[in-house]
């Protein structure tokens, strides 16, 4: 990864931080002064979705040409997915706590996000239970790819069908074209992009990482011999 | 090339009858002791309870029956099926097959559970078609499941771990379904549920296919 990518995601996050906290915000229904949790939940999710779709790219990339670097970087960004997947939990749950007096309401869209988080953790364990690398890799490819899409349902649409108490869906003010005023997209937008650059970052470093450790076992073997 | 393979799947089933014998009586057990646990007497069960009840005895029942349509089969014969067939044709043919199985599954179980517990479903024809479309798609993307855990080792735990977010999609457009039927509405108001489960459907058995071949490669 580019060396000034990371000084923009550092310094967009610095922005987002002071920003969200200090900038005014639009008073809405309910919402009031919790809105601020828009800067700091909804770039988690963005950020997951964007992760899990780069991780189903390079495990069509893995099919298409069995590469291991193209596996390490599936499994990373899948990895790195999930951690945000919880983080979006966690803040949405913090969020929720206040706004609907409890963290877990049963709110589809909390469901949904809940089974997406279950569908990595079972692919976690499928890489787990499968010895051979090369086939581990394959299986493991296919089942990512074939998860997603189920899972596409089940947070993109199943959501929008049923009413939610989630704001933003069912006329619940919140993240939507005509009450994200324009001074919160100042924030939300660079928080979103700075966000999803560090998780970027922290895909590249984790996959170095891994290389580097396979040399090291490559280096350890042939002294063996 | 598919239907030779399909009547092979049927010929296989009905010459193993305990296998076959096994899932009814894993099916009726099942709904036996939901019978039991809530020692019920007629008609006092509330109907999300009766749409929960079945479709948790469904997807078990349905689960554990597709899971050897890869796992139980013994090494040799892969070898065998791989030298004459496409993997296209087999994953085709077992989707088809097992989408009669699941589809038998199910009836039976709304059978058991109609004489057992009751039967609050109004409109049966809805009901049944909803059954037809889940079949499917539990057979579609059940196959595929089972090919991936076959080459794993602790397949069983795996199957179901690997299985149950995909179906959760599915399960759920299901029910809403169900309780539309239970609530006795007229057909039009579980239109859009069914066509949403009609292309759950597409998308699964689509990548199904397009998948399968990376696996049966190894």
């Amino acid at each position: 990864m580019k060396n000034w990518l990371k000084i923009v995601a550092v310094v967009l996050l610095f922005y987002v931080h002071i920003g969200g906290m200090l900038v005014d915000v639009p008073r809405l229904n309910i919402l009031n002064e919790t809105i601020r949790a828009l800067y700091f939940h909804v770039p988690m999710w963005f950020g997951m979705v964007l992760l899990f779709l780069l991780s189903v790219y390079y495990s069509i990339r893995y099919l298409r040409n069995p590469l291991q670097r193209f596996d390490h970087l599936a499994v990373e960004y899948a990895n790195a997915g999930l951690v945000f997947g919880i983080l979006g939990m966690l803040t949405g749950m913090l969020w929720a706590n206040y706004a609907w007096g409890s963290p877990w309401h049963g709110d589809p869209k909390q469901n949904g996000a809940a089974i997406a988080l279950l569908v990595y953790l079972a692919y976690f364990v499928l890489r787990g239970s499968v010895e051979n690398e090369e086939q581990r890799g394959r299986l493991s490819a296919v089942y990512n790819i074939f998860a997603f899409a189920a899972m596409v349902p089940l947070i993109f649409i199943i959501p929008r069908l049923t009413s939610s108490m989630h704001p933003g869906s069912g006329g619940n003010p919140g993240f939507n074209m005509y009450d994200l005023d324009s001074r919160m997209r100042l924030i939300f937008y660079p928080a979103v992009v700075g966000w999803f650059l560090i998780g970027v970052w922290i895909v590249s470093m984790r996959v170095r990482v891994r290389e580097l450790e396979e040399k090291i076992i490559d280096i350890e073997n042939e002294k063996v011999y | 090339m598919i239907l030779a393979l399909i009547r092979k799947e049927f010929t296989l089933e009905l010459r193993r009858k305990s296998v076959i014998s096994g899932i009814g009586l894993y099916l009726f057990s099942l709904i036996f002791i939901c019978y039991l646990t809530f020692s019920l007497r007629q008609n006092s069960i509330s109907e999300a309870t009766w749409s929960a009840l079945y479709w948790l005895a469904i997807l078990f029942s349905v689960v554990n029956s597709v899971a050897k349509s890869f796992i139980g089969e013994k090494k040799g014969s892969f070898i065998y099926y791989y030298s004459i067939a496409s993997p296209q044709a087999i994953i085709l043919s077992k989707i088809l097959y097992n989408a009669v199985l699941c589809l038998v599954l199910s009836l039976l179980g709304y059978l058991l559970f109609s004489v057992f517990i009751s039967n609050p479903v109004k409109d049966a024809g809805l009901f049944v078609l909803t059954l037809v479309l889940t079949s499917f798609g539990f057979s579609a993307s059940l196959s595929l499941i089972s090919g991936i855990a076959s080459k794993a080792n602790n397949s069983s735990i795996l199957m179901a771990v690997l299985s149950f977010p995909v179906l959760i999609a599915l399960l759920l457009m299901a029910v809403r379904i169900t309780k539309n039927v239970l609530d006795g509405l007229e057909r039009a108001a579980s239109q859009d549920e069914l066509l949403n489960l009609f292309a759950i459907n597409c998308i699964l058995t689509a990548l199904a296919y397009m998948l399968f071949p990376y696996i049966w490669r190894s």
